[in-house]
Parts: structure tokens; sequence; C-alpha cells
């Protein structure tokens, strides 16, 4: 058989009736068999199923096959059950060509069997013209650094580092505050029991801090990263101070900051209306004014009032801040001593906490009797929550919420027409609100107002995102590679994403991606190398001008100069976009298996009309 | 012409709107049988020069479609995509055919509804139409053939892919250069580009005089002899013979 000679063998999926009920299978697999170099072409009821795969790898043994084609649902999700299958019965997995004749056809076009099966045809008839051009490749194996970074060291960070260092990698946390703990440190309780946050914190951190595996660096920012997988060479800069390191995967988990509502619902009028977070501080810190009645408002400045998104982790927040006031005012107020919220705490720190908190009170209420507020505070509190719908997602939240209600809390619900609207009349905060179920305007006059508002990206973002080439979405997170497959990796190779950067997320759900992206980042720490895709662009060095212009359009700084002056690819970093493909001025660039010639091949088949 | 069932290439970036027309499947929204998907990892790949290659090989349509501008799954590919597309629609308009049949679209992976909404209105836009009038039209062959070549050419390549830069970030001395200004310049450029690679293609069989070529591009005489005296200064056309008075030029095989 020379080199040239192309055996092309045709696999075309009936997918019980998903293809088969709107496409004529069995006459697309005979006009198959006309196309040039088709030497085999059949069809199968579930080619992804086991006889179907068999039938793949016998065929490919008895009909001396080199190129496959397999007419079926989608590359996306079964490519690589078909590459693979290629691979086991010898052929390289570069031989394999996807057409998608499911998704894209019969589920697209079920009320027209004819067109869809001269669509079918057409079809298959671009994927035989891409097979015939499809060259074998060869994946590279590069080496890996089997060390790992974590930008930033809150809980999703720190969750992140514990991980990848307990499968025995070191790993340094660069942390830009003075000290661990993220967002979390604003926190004073975790829902949906009073869990002291601060206590949760400490213990997180004593493992980070007795870890031998983890190295710190706080007061820090990575301010340059270049590489590739298995390869980064960061540079870190610790109060102007630079350091060099190389690490092989970068996780990032830079978190987040609360929306602040300026201009909304009386924010920055009255001291009494503060944000969700600012309320936690003050719980936290003991500093809570002494009330009668106090307002939760939802959805401030998310869901379309600011931002487009919702924050997803405010109503249950508010929900468990309204519980606890209900149930636990007296408390929050440190009043008394033996309370949940300061049996929690851990017993070494309660000197300290008690001592700020008297200082706190004091400050705040400027020298009201002891006394007197003893004895107010015990009286029943007024606790409304405002909202457009509470979102308590998850089972235990739904059970929260309900035992919420069995406290008179009052959910009050308010459409984005009929927003409540608050003023500040000498000091004192009044809501007026349309009560929809009344159907009557209504007024209330709380002593303090806490405003939900949405989490949002860090001012810093976009910066980060353009020194590590990975993307932000549309609302200023970073954006995964795929939302449901590859939720914790980018489409970069070796650089992995977690916790509240990506997205409103709670304490559980940052651990979760912590660990997450730990286990992702450590594939190529554990395995020693990376074989990247073979899709990488391939300059022809006696064609290159050497003019740098695809050194400037490459988005992951995959393209560099030789001392001859011509462009190189590093392969390991090509993620095989195309962009220098489509921009070398000289032509002098080739896209492994995305070449123009095969793309206008696939595409210009197109065109032809069917014959017979 | 209710029969007329037009052929429309679309080219799908792997990340964003071929998933999003797998949603559509899997959503069950149909869209007219017309238009054949080819997969590229990225819409960036797709040149000028493939995009006019299948208009002069007889696309009725062809529409690229890629990530949200931001949504890039490389970074920022999509803004090249964006000025590729703007010269392949400078050089149809060039070579005479509606630049309307060229469509570029932003569909992300969770637009299932409305990747099945951009097809069914393009093919409705292309079905308005009527055929492409290039396979009818010899002339019209040659034109996008002009075309083709001139998309492939290191000027206008050049152009496209450092205006990205040279409107955002700027230049190395960190100019930024009006984006305005920019399209100027570059329009300017396409229509030279474009005569010249007429001018070659028009002179690649048969001899021609400098009236004649100026004829077919629609020029006055004197712009068409400073193109001529470019092209033969690189070394692209070369004098044949002399017709009485009257120079001809043709161009020369694998000039430069």
């Amino acid at each position: 058989m020379s080199d040239d000679e192309k055996r092309i063998g045709v696999f075309i999926c009936h997918c019980g009736s998903n293809i088969a009920g709107f496409v004529d299978v069995p006459a697309v697999t005979e006009y198959v068999k006309t196309l040039p170099d088709v030497v085999f072409a059949t069809r199968n009821l579930y080619t992804c199923a086991d006889d179907g795969l068999t039938s793949i790898k016998e065929s490919i043994k008895e009909h001396n096959l080199n190129r496959v084609v397999v007419a079926a649902c989608t590359p996306r999700t079964h490519a690589p059950l078909f590459q693979g299958t290629c691979q086991e019965a010898g052929l390289n997995k570069y031989l394999f060509t996807f057409v998608n004749i499911r998704d894209q056809c019969s589920w697209v076009h079920m009320k027209e069997k004819e067109k869809a099966t001269e669509k079918a045809k057409d079809l298959l008839r671009m994927g035989v013209a891409r097979a015939r051009l499809l060259q074998p490749q060869e994946e590279v194996k590069v080496g890996v650094t089997p060390s790992a970074v974590v930008i930033g060291g809150g809980i999703a960070g720190m969750s992140a580092a514990l991980s990848i260092a307990d499968q025995g990698f070191p790993v340094r946390i660069v942390e830009k505050e003075s000290e661990l703990g993220g967002f979390v440190r604003n926190l004073s309780s975790i829902y949906q029991e009073r869990q002291d946050a601060g206590a949760l914190l400490k213990t997180i951190i004593d493992r980070v801090r007795g870890n031998p595996n983890i190295e710190l660096s706080l007061n820090s920012e990575v301010v340059s990263a270049d590489g590739f997988v298995g390869n980064y060479d960061i540079v870190i800069d610790t109060k102007g101070q630079e350091k060099k390191d190389k690490v092989g995967v970068i996780v990032l988990a830079t978190g987040t900051k609360e929306y602040i509502p300026k201009g909304l619902y009386g924010y920055g009028q009255s001291p009494n209306v503060v944000t969700l977070t600012e309320f936690e501080r003050l719980v936290k810190e003991k500093k809570l004014p002494k009330m009668t009645s106090i307002a939760f408002i939802q959805c401030v400045g998310s869901r379309g009032q600011d931002k487009t998104y919702c924050s997803r982790i405010c109503c249950n927040i508010s929900v468990k801040n309204a519980m606890n006031l209900a149930e636990n005012y007296k408390n929050m107020l440190g009043l008394e001593e033996t309370g949940a919220v300061t049996e929690a705490a851990a017993p070494k720190e309660a000197p300290a906490e008690g001592g700020d908190r008297r200082r706190g009170r004091r400050g705040r209420r400027g020298g009201a009797e002891e006394g007197e507020e003893e004895a107010s505070a015990g009286s029943k509190l007024e606790v409304v929550i405002f909202n457009r719908d509470i979102m308590a997602y998850g089972i235990d939240h739904e059970l929260m919420y309900n035992k919420a209600r069995e406290k008179k809390v009052r959910l009050v619900r308010y459409t984005p027409k009929n927003l409540p609207k608050v003023t500040v009349e000498g000091g004192k905060l009044v809501i007026d609100y349309w009560h929809d179920t009344l159907q009557m305007e209504r007024k209330m006059n709380p002593d303090m107002i806490v405003l939900a508002t949405p989490i949002t990206s860090q001012a810093d973002a976009k910066q980060i995102s353009m020194m590590l080439k990975v993307p932000l979405g549309q609302d200023g997170f970073f954006l995964e590679a795929h939302v449901k497959l590859r939720p914790v990796d980018f489409a970069t190779d070796g650089i992995f994403v977690c916790g509240t950067c990506k997205g409103p997320a709670d304490i559980p759900e940052a651990v979760t991606q912590g660990t997450a992206a730990a286990s992702r980042a450590c594939i190529p720490l554990a395995r020693g190398f990376v074989q990247p895709e073979a899709l990488s662009a391939f300059i022809d060095s006696d064609v290159c001008s050497g003019c740098g212009t695809c050194i400037e359009v490459c988005p992951f700084s995959a393209i560099r100069k030789t001392e001859e002056g011509k462009a190189e690819v590093t392969i390991a970093a090509c993620k095989g976009c195309g962009n220098c493909g489509a921009t070398c001025p000289e032509n002098a660039i080739f896209m492994n298996n995305y070449s123009d010639e095969q793309l206008l091949a696939e595409a210009k088949a197109a065109l032809q009309e069917v014959k017979g | 012409m209710s029969d007329f069932e037009p052929k429309i290439v679309v080219f799908l970036c792997n990340w964003c709107s071929y998933a999003g027309a797998d949603l559509a499947g899997v959503s069950r929204y149909q869209y007219p049988t017309n238009i054949r998907a080819v997969r590229v990892m990225c819409s960036t790949r797709i040149s000028a020069h493939i995009v006019l290659e299948l208009f002069k090989e007889g696309a009725d349509g062809v529409m690229v479609s890629g990530c949200h501008i931001g949504d890039c799954h490389y970074i920022n590919g999509n803004l090249f995509t964006e000025r590729r597309v703007k010269l392949a629609e400078n050089l149809l308009k060039l070579a005479g055919v509606e630049p309307e049949r060229l469509r570029l679209e932003w569909v992300s992976a969770a637009e299932g509804e409305k990747y099945s909404q951009v097809i069914t209105s393009f093919v409705n836009k292309i079905k308005g139409l009527g055929p492409t009038p290039v396979l009818k039209d010899k002339k019209l062959v040659t034109r996008m053939a002009a075309a083709v070549d001139a998309a492939k050419y290191f000027r206008l390549k050049t152009l496209t892919s450092k205006e990205v830069k040279l409107t955002g970030k700027g230049n190395v001395y960190e100019e930024v250069i009006d984006p305005k200004e920019y399209d100027l310049l570059i329009e300017r450029a396409i229509e030279d580009e474009y005569q010249k690679s007429l001018i070659l293609t028009l002179s690649n069989h048969q001899a021609r005089s400098v009236k004649e070529l100026a004829k077919e591009l629609g020029e006055p005489t004197d712009r068409t002899l400073d193109h001529v005296v470019t092209l033969r200064a690189m070394n692209m056309l070369a004098l044949d013979h002399i017709d009485g008075t009257t120079p001809k030029y043709k161009a020369i095989a694998g000039g430069a």
C-alpha cells in the first residue's frame, strides 16, 4: 500500500431512531460508498456501543483502513471515544474525523426527512473530503516542574493548596493581603447553624501553616507568568521585592469583593443602612446597635438592577442572619456570655474578643447606659426580608427558610416594577413599599436596613486575565473551559480556577471547587509529563520573513523569535486557535489538522451537487 | 424563486458556536436544511481568502460564527475574526458580489435558540437575494479570483492583523491610532491591492494594454498606470510586447 493510497472506512450511526427516524440512513450509506477513496461503509444501530466499536476495530484490520469517519451525534461528546478505538486498532487518532448528523442534522430537521437526508449526504461528502487530507500526528512529550502556585489565600485557595500539598507536591500560596482567610474573614457565622466563621477559618489556616509542603508569600502578588503547562516561570512581588519561581501549574483563587450599592436604598445616607457583609462584620465585632426592627432587602444591584446575574448565596445568608436575629438577638449584642456564638469560638481567643466587643459597643453607642441596653435588648425584634423571590437552594436551606417563617421572620415580596423606597428622615429610616398580597401601600420604620448586594469580580481580575491569558466572562468573573464538563479548568492547560473569582459560591462550594482544582492540577504533576493535542501551528522557516506579526497576535505567547530571526512555535504552549495561521503575511504558517487545504476541501465539498 | 435552495457554508468555533449549534439540536429548535457547518477551533482561523474562495466556487452565502466578544476561549481571537470578515466584505463589494451574502455572528454555547434564529434569518436573507451571481458570470469569477489573491497578499494580511493592536494598545511608542482613521487607511489599501490583483489576474494568460486594464477596472488610465508601474517594479508584471505603439503587459508566472 503506497503512502498516498487513501482507504477510508465510514461508520454511520442510527442512534436508535434519533438519527434513523429523520434521516434515511441506508440511502446515505449507499451514497457514501460512491465517494472517492471510500473502501468500506456501514451503519450501526449505535456506533458507540460495544458492537459498534468492535466493528470499527475489525474493519480497520479487515479492510486495511487508514482513515476512519464516524457520522453520529457530536464530536464534542464522542470524538475521544472513537479516537481511542482507532488507536486500539493501531490507527493514529488524527486520522479520524467526525461528522455531526444528529445534533446538527436529524434533530433540527425533524419534519423534512428528504432534505435532511440530502444534508447528511453533503455532510458525509465533506467529512470524507477532510479525511482524505488528514495526516497522522505525533503528540510531543514535555517534562513538568512538579510544583504549584495558588494565587489567593482564601478558603478556596487554601483548600486547593492543602490538597496539592497532601498529594505530595510543594505549593506556594501567594496572598496579596497580610493574612490568610480572604472574604470569609468578614463573616461572623456560617449557615445553617450558628457556627463561628473565625473558628472554621482558624482550623484551616492552622492546617495550612502546619503543612511542610506549603510555603506562604503574604503581601504578595504574581506579577508575571510565562511559559506553558508544566513549565511556568513566574515572578512574585512582595512589597516591591521581586522573586522568581518555577512552577508546573497555577491555581487561580483570587476571590471576590462585595458590590457597593452607591445611591441605592439610602446607602451612604445613614450609618444604619449597611450591606450584608458590613452587617456580618458588625455582628462579628459585636457592634450591632440595639434595635426593635430590622429590614433586609434582597437583590440590591443584582438581577438586572446593575449586575445582570443572581449572586445566589445572598438569600441563604439573609435567611441565616434573620434566623439568628429572631432566635438569638440578645447573644448577638454580646450581652449573654454563654450563647452559641461565643461557645463555638476558640476558647483561648475569648478574652481578646470580649475586650474588642466592649470597646466596640461603647464606641458605637456613645456611652449609653449598660442597664438600659440590657433591658430593651431582650424585647421582641421585628425581622423583615424584602425579596423578589427567595432562592433557598439546597435541602437544608429550604428547611431553614421554613424555620425562619415559623420564627415569624416576615418575608415581603416586591417586584422590579415596585421597588421598596427608602428615605432617611432626620436620621430615622423609612421604607415605603407596595404589599403585593394585600394590594396596598405600607410603611415600615426599621432601625437598620441590610442590603443584600451581589459579590463581584476583583478590581485586578482584568489584569490577571491579561497576565495569565485566561478569559473573563461578561460579568467579569473568570470563565472556565466548559461550564459543565470542565468547571475548574481553563481552556489553557495548566491553569485552574476555583472559588468566588469564577462566580458566586458559598463556603462548601468554594472548598469543593478548591479541592477539585487541586486534583485537576495534580494530573500533570503526578504524571511527570504533558502531551498536548497535536493541533499546533507549524512555521515554515524558509518562507518566514521574521516580521513578528504572529508573535503579536498569539494569545498564549507560544511563538518566539529564534536567533536566526525566524518565528518558532513552542508546541506545548500552542492551543491551535489558528490566529497566527490566518495572520501570517507570508502564508508561512500551517495549522496541524486545520490547514487551509483541509478547511477548503471540506467546505468546497459542501458546494458540489449530489450525484446519483 | 420559491424553489431556490441556497448552499450556505457556516464556520463554527469549537467552543461557543459549535456547542450552541449542538444545543439547538438537543433542544430540537428547527431551522432550514440549507447550511453546511465546518468546525474550527476558533473563528479567528478563518482567513478572508478562505471565505472568498468559497464565493468564487459558487457558495450562495457564508457565515462565520464565534464566541461573543470578551468570551473567546483564545482571549481575543474573535476581535481578529471581526477584522477578517470586514476585509472579506470589502473585497466582495469591490468584486461586485453582495456583501450581505457574508455574515458574522456571535453565538454562545448557551444560545441554541439564537443559533436557530440566526440560521433561519440568514437562509431567508439569501433566499431573498437569489442564487449567487458568480458562476453565471465569467467576469465575476475573474474578479473573485483577484479578491482571493488580494486577501492572501501580505499588505492586507498585515494591516488586518495589526489593527487590534494599533487601535487598542497602540504601537511601540504607545501611540494609539484612531479606529476611523485606520478604517480609511485599510479601505484605501484594500482597493489598491484588489485593483493590482485584478490587473495580474486579467493579464495572467493574455497580454493587456493599460487602456484595456483601466476599462476592466473601471478606473482612470493614470491610476491604472500607477498600479502597472508598481507591479513592474515589484517584478510581478512585465512588458510582453508592443502592439503598434501600445505596450502590452503580462503577469509574471510565480512572480514575487
